[in-house]
């Protein structure tokens, strides 16, 4: 049999459904697969294999009911799927990847969660992420450092690296994220798999660890778009538990896929080829963007003015909601509480300085001084002024265009510790993916070729608010005419895993395993 | 724009964060560093624009008055790191 762990999603449902393979034959393949990369690759803080098998369990009862209907069975039944460790899972610690929360056992499932579950997916287990999904690279999480599967010395990107890494290194077949300024696109780029980032609104943050409540939403990673539209197509969609949850229609993003692009307007924003920006990144972006043309979309180059100021708004805005939102772990109601001090003040300032990293710590702190007394004005409401602007480019360019297609991220995988100390730099790793989250439209990174040393590349489309269906079909048009999706990190990039089925060696030197 | 390391004390209070001598020099430096890569929004014109705190077109979303089941209040006290008699346990407040 072939290695179960490199089939994408809608392979998986297929083969499901026909009995060709069974919900524990592949949830096993991947806990083996699991088991022999983790060493390496270190995508989650908390595995769920024992329950994972019983869902499997559950799946098999469900697709193979004699007389049954397996077609009809929901979507995503025994895939596995693995959680990023900010949605609260009833019964399963949930850290959002800070010491401050170690052995926080949510009560109950976040609605994307309870969602997955009704739709038939298979836990595997929560992954590892920035510390309160704040940062680009995975390193600022309590618990310890994700590798790129494409090579072991670099980040996976963040702050959802551990679900990209975990997807790309066949860890899971599918995985959730959360996208705050980049943090599913970037991830997904630098882990070259796909990654959507919906409409704020389309999908419920209920039960989801808040970091900016303005910008924060969940969305998918698979390894080919189709993967990505089964997720979200269950996860989207008004929810009673979430006032900011958008009323709108949930379409069939599925049947939306084929279609092809010809006539839609493909906008390329200048300012997104910010400096600093590889070369080969520029090459491969434009080259993909040369495809979409070759496929029949009408491209032309927009501008989007305000950009440039995109990276000062949202490092006020973003640690502003943060400030507020983590007063609550004060070490009343969950997490770390520094009991050996009496003093109720000081128990909470040092519950908060042991439970917090130093990311965590620096945003809080220019957070508070944004909304303070005397700099609430030039800081704070100077900010939210310039969100106006920054959401106006987009809506002049939406006039004009149908979808914008820009690099996902100006760089590929940096190597782990080279941004640590520099926290401007690492900002700058989603200057092109957070003007999108402060407009609050859709975005998806699309696996776009690999530099010289064999890194994966990124393109970025962003959408009108609630036209996911245009990006997805934007994505699997492209990703359809290219052979991107099917290249995988080396097996042998990592400790001995199981069903190598022919690696070659690229340019690079990173191995890989092409299907 | 420099941060003193007054000011930073100032926040931290505010923020009830504790810091040791080390967390805030090393906070009054890159805080610095970040606020005057800031200073460039001063140079935009935005007193005619209305500032965007989220940009849905939502308004008083509201639900009907029904009662529904609450968390259970064990498995919701299970998580603090002190109850007592059903409640969640804090340092004195008020003195005697």
């Amino acid at each position: 049999m072939a290695d179960l762990t490199t089939l994408t999603a809608p392979e998986a449902r297929r083969l499901l459904v026909r009995r060709e393979i069974s919900a524990r034959e592949l949830t096993r393949a991947v806990l083996d697969r699991l088991q022999a990369v983790e060493p390496d690759v270190r995508a989650f803080i908390t595995l769920t294999a024992d329950e994972a098998l019983q869902q499997a369990g559950g799946a098999d009862a469900a697709l193979g009911t004699p007389g049954g209907d397996p077609q009809g069975t929901p979507l995503l039944t025994g895939i596995p799927v693995a959680l990023k460790d900010l949605f609260c899972t009833r019964g399963v610690q949930t850290t959002s990847g800070s010491r401050i929360l170690e052995g926080f056992v949510p009560p109950f499932d976040a609605t994307v969660v309870a969602r997955l579950r009704a739709a038939g997916a298979v836990f595997v287990g929560k992954t590892n992420m920035d510390e309160f999904a704040m940062g680009s690279s995975t390193e600022s999480s309590g618990f310890g450092k994700t590798r790129n599967p494409w090579d072991l010395q670099r980040v996976p990107g963040g702050s959802s690296g551990g679900s990209a890494a975990a997807v790309a290194a066949g860890e899971c077949l599918l995985a959730l994220g959360t996208d705050t300024g980049g943090s599913i696109r970037q991830p997904a780029s630098l882990c070259g798999i796909v990654g959507l980032k919906p409409t704020y609104g389309r999908v419920s943050r209920y039960g989801m660890i808040a970091f900016a409540s303005s910008l924060d939403q969940a969305g998918p990673f698979s390894v080919g778009v189709e993967g990505s539209a089964m997720v979200l197509q269950a996860v989207a969609g008004l929810d009673p538990l979430d006032a900011t949850s958008a009323p709108q229609a949930v379409p069939d993003y599925l049947a939306g896929l084929p279609g092809g692009i010809k006539g839609l307007r493909i906008g390329v924003p200048k300012e997104y080829f910010v400096p600093g920006t590889e070369p080969d990144v520029e090459r491969l972006v434009r080259a993909a963007i040369a495809q979409l043309a070759a496929l029949g979309a009408e491209v032309g180059e927009v501008s989007l003015p305000y950009t440039d100021y995109g990276l000062a708004t949202y490092y006020i805005i973003a640690p502003a909601e943060v400030s507020s939102n983590l007063a609550r772990y004060n070490g009343t109601k969950y997490g770390l509480a520094a009991l050996d001090e009496p003093e109720m003040v000081r128990a909470m300032e040092l519950t908060r300085q042991r439970g917090f990293g130093d990311e965590t710590k620096r945003r809080i702190m220019l957070g508070t001084y944004a909304l303070s007394s005397g700099y609430y004005d030039a800081y704070y409401l100077k900010a939210q002024k310039v969100r106006t602007l920054i959401k106006g480019d987009f809506d002049r360019a939406f006039e004009r265009f149908d979808v914008l297609a820009t690099p996902t991220s100006p760089t590929t995988a940096f190597r782990l510790g080279e941004k640590t100390q520099d926290p401007l730099a690492m900002y700058l790793s989603d200057v092109c993916t957070l003007p999108v989250n402060m407009a609050g439209l859709p975005g998806i990174n699309v696996p776009c070729g690999f530099d010289g040393g064999g890194l994966p590349v990124g393109l970025q489309l962003i959408g009108r608010p609630f036209d996911e269906a245009t990006l997805l079909r934007v994505a699997y048009t492209y990703e359809q005419s290219t052979d991107h999706h099917r290249r995988r990190p080396g097996r042998e990039v990592m400790s001995q895993g199981p069903g190598v089925d022919g690696g070659v060696v690229p340019a690079g030197g990173a191995q890989e395993t092409r299907r | 724009m420099a941060l003193t390391l007054a000011e930073v004390d100032h926040v931290a209070a505010l923020a009830r964060l504790g810091i040791t001598e080390a967390e805030r020099q090393r906070l009054a430096e890159q805080l610095s560093g970040i606020l005057e890569h800031f200073q460039a929004l001063q140079d935009l014109d935005t007193e005619k624009i209305l500032p965007t705190a989220q940009v849905l077109d939502l308004r008083n979303v509201m639900r009907s008055d029904v009662a529904r089941p609450s968390l259970p209040r064990d498995e919701v006290l299970a998580n603090a790191p002190r109850a007592q008699d059903g409640h969640f346990r804090v340092q004195a407040v008020i003195e005697e």
